[in-house]
């Protein structure tokens, strides 16, 4: 079974702050990590291979550093890796990554099965999949939180709903996110590392992956983003004083008056 | 459109390199660079004193014959026949846009057996019903969701959709907008329309919720959003408002690559917490699985839902699906209660746009205190309780 996985590398955004004084984000020293629902994806795909056999590829698009989230995920077991990079891929939007993954995604050719994270959690669109499934004319699957089984072209899986989950049957190939619930990532291994350590990771640009230039990067998406602003500071904060009794009975007075106990 | 640094004018004053939400920026040979992570987003241009920085619009790419798309849409989402709450919300802001753009509003209303709510879209604000209704449509299906919605939308052309940001707004919206090579904007809280030019102002969290984004799509069409639960507002139900109901054929054309086997529903007799008005949450600060039934008494005598941190979903004191936060659900409820949790940003990111909330937390430095509207320093166990009381005496 030959699995794709999708992975983003992203900012810890636990990490990021916002400078009060001149409402920014504060980057500096945030580390870079894998989408942690891409650590999952990955989990799962190796987990698939060790049950039924075949290779595991993990693609990225992104700048020349993402070839670090690679390295990551070739520790923790993964066979083979891509990196989609090109100046021409710069300021994507969902549309736009979608297309220049499943560009990439159609290079690679043998896949039984794409994984990939619910969201990112730099941008949370939870768009990138699904758009990547289309474009590819393959069927999708979101919010996986168990693969019950595979035989032959068809898979059975767990999908998390808002009210509970539905068991589905879809045929493969397919694309698939994952949630947190599915597994437990492993660490990496100490051969996992050293292979990372010496590998030299593929990058392929627009012409290798036979993008259309006009179709990627900020050229290619179709939404522009106006305009950045933070969240406006929340309203009056009160720590009530007094006894805790005292307190109680304030703060239940409170949500009376404005109607929560009714 | 494109960013630049005017080498000239740049005093490697770094003021940009910290503005920019994305770290785009670097300092090269002593002047600020603009790398290709760059969103255009324009941050640094408004921060930069020096005026070193500018944006240039460049000729937009051709667009399409904008003028050609008219009316706002809603995809009014139903389940097992019942027209989700959210439907009702976004007939409400949808209703707004349309009347502000003096076009009409349209619902897209798919399912088995619903032909009777029809109306009640109608009722909440539409003028218009596209409605498929066909048994191999009772289950959510990502493929003929969205066949029936791209092809309706390639024939009427509408100029704006929005769907709800759940489930199944969020799995099947994307390949819509995949299909018709548009924008879709995920998860916005707010939207504003311009009367003149018909462009959608949406705007979203994004980095956990530390900042917000306005985005546009102005050389597309249909312009895509899928909003959040709770924070539009559904217009009130009027029985004497008129519209149409236009019953669109569906025919599945050969086999459906995926199918429901069944569907479990877990929560059971406790509300989904993105729908709820009222939450109550609890982390790790219980203790127990046994402690945690305070945070259901609480929730019970308020006639709200159940939520709770990672850390208290990861003792396993309570299923995933009431996990708030970055890897869990995001809600907005009128009310959050929260009880013995730290208020890590990952959870904070879940629930701050809740319009009340309560810490109650034993720790006077918890970091959920800068977040919270009235904070109690104290035990939960002790705590809770007393509230619990003096809500039942207070109701009398
Ligand atoms: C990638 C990533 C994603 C994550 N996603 C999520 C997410 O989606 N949702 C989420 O919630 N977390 C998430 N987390 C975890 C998050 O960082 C915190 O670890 C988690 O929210 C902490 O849960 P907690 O507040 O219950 O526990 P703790 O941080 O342990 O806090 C317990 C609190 O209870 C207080 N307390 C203890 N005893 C009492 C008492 N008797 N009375 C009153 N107060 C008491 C303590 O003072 C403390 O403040 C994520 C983390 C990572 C790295
Ligand atoms: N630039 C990217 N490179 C590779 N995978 C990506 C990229 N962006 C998004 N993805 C994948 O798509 C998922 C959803 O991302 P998003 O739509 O940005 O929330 C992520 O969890 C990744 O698996």
């Amino acid at each position: 079974m030959n699995i794709i996985v999708l992975v983003k590398q992203v900012p810890d955004t636990s990490e990021v702050k916002i400078n009060r004084e001149t409402n920014t984000l504060i980057r500096d020293g945030v580390p870079s990590i894998i989408n942690p629902f891409d650590m999952y994806a990955i989990e799962e795909a190796l987990r698939l291979r060790e049950k039924h056999g075949g290779k595991v590829t993990a693609i990225t698009m992104g700048p020349p550093q993402a070839a670090e989230a690679l390295k990551e995920a070739v520790s923790l077991g993964v066979d083979d890796v891509v990196l989609l990079s090109d100046r021409a891929f710069a300021g994507a939007d969902t549309w736009a990554t979608s297309y220049t993954i499943s560009q990439g995604i159609k290079k690679i050719a043998e896949y039984d099965l794409v994984i990939a994270g619910k969201q990112a959690i730099d941008g949370d669109t939870a768009q990138v999949g699904p758009e990547t499934a289309d474009m590819l004319g393959i069927p999708f699957v979101a919010y996986i939180r168990k693969i019950e089984h595979v035989e032959g072209n068809k898979m059975t899986a767990e999908r998390l709903m808002d009210e509970g989950y539905d068991v589905v049957e879809t045929s493969l190939p397919a694309l698939i996110t994952v949630v947190k619930e599915i597994n437990q990532p492993r660490v990496p291994s100490l051969k996992g590392k050293m292979r990372a350590k010496n590998l030299k990771v593929t990058a392929w640009n627009a012409k290798d992956i036979g993008a259309d230039e006009n179709k990627c990067g900020l050229k290619g998406s179709p939404t522009k983003v106006v305009k950045i602003f933070p969240p406006a500071p929340r309203g009056r904060r009160e720590i009530l004083t007094g006894s805790m009794e005292n307190q109680i009975t304030t703060c239940v007075k409170k949500l009376k008056e404005q109607s929560f106990i009714i | 459109m494109s960013v630049r640094v005017i080498s000239d004018k740049c005093t490697a004053c770094e003021t940009c390199v910290t503005a920019c939400p994305f770290g785009a920026i670097e300092m090269r040979d002593g002047k600020a660079f603009i790398t290709e992570v760059c969103t255009m987003c324009g941050s640094c241009v408004e921060v930069c004193e020096f005026k070193a920085i500018e944006r240039m619009e460049e000729a937009a790419t051709p667009a399409a014959d904008l003028s050609a798309y008219k009316g706002v849409w809603v995809f009014a989402e139903q389940h097992k026949g019942d027209v989700a709450s959210v439907a009702l919300e976004l007939l409400g802001e949808g209703r707004k846009l349309a009347d502000k753009r003096k076009t009409k509003l349209s619902a897209v209303f798919i399912g088995h057996n619903i032909k009777s709510k029809a109306k009640d879209l109608i009722a909440h604000g539409a003028d218009l019903v596209y409605l498929a209704d066909d048994p191999a449509l009772k289950d959510f299906n990502d493929d003929s969701y969205a066949a029936i919605l791209t092809t309706l939308a390639r024939k009427h052309k509408p100029e704006i959709i929005l769907a709800g940001a759940t489930a199944i707004g969020r799995s099947f919206f994307p390949k819509v907008a995949s299909s018709l090579y548009t924008g879709l904007t995920a998860d916005c809280t707010v939207l504003d329309i311009d009367a003149e030019t018909g462009h959608l102002h949406q705007t979203r969290p994004a980095f956990g919720g530390n900042i917000l984004a306005t985005i546009m799509t102005p050389n597309h069409r249909p312009q895509m959003a899928t909003v959040r639960h709770k924070v539009m507002k559904p217009a009130p139900r009027e029985d004497s408002r008129i519209g149409d109901i236009i019953e669109i054929p569906y025919t599945q054309s050969g086999d459906l690559r995926t199918r429901v086997i069944r569907t479990i529903e877990e929560l059971g007799e406790t509300v989904n917490i993105c729908e709820a008005d009222i939450i109550v949450a609890g982390g790790r600060g219980l203790g127990s699985a046994k402690n945690f039934q305070l945070i259901e008494e609480l929730a019970k005598v308020l006639g709200g839902a159940v939520a709770a941190t990672r850390g208290a979903v990861d003792e396993g004191w309570i299923p995933y699906p009431h996990q708030v936060g970055q890897t869990g659900k995001t809600v907005c409820p009128k009310l959050y209660i929260a009880c013995g949790i730290s208020g890590a940003i990952q959870h904070v990111a879940g629930m701050q746009s809740s319009d009340v909330i309560v810490a109650i937390n034993k720790d006077p430095d918890a970091p959920i205190f800068n977040v919270a509207t009235y904070g109690i320093v104290g035990d939960v166990h002790e705590v809770v309780p007393i509230m619990i009381k003096k809500i039942r005496e207070m109701r009398g």
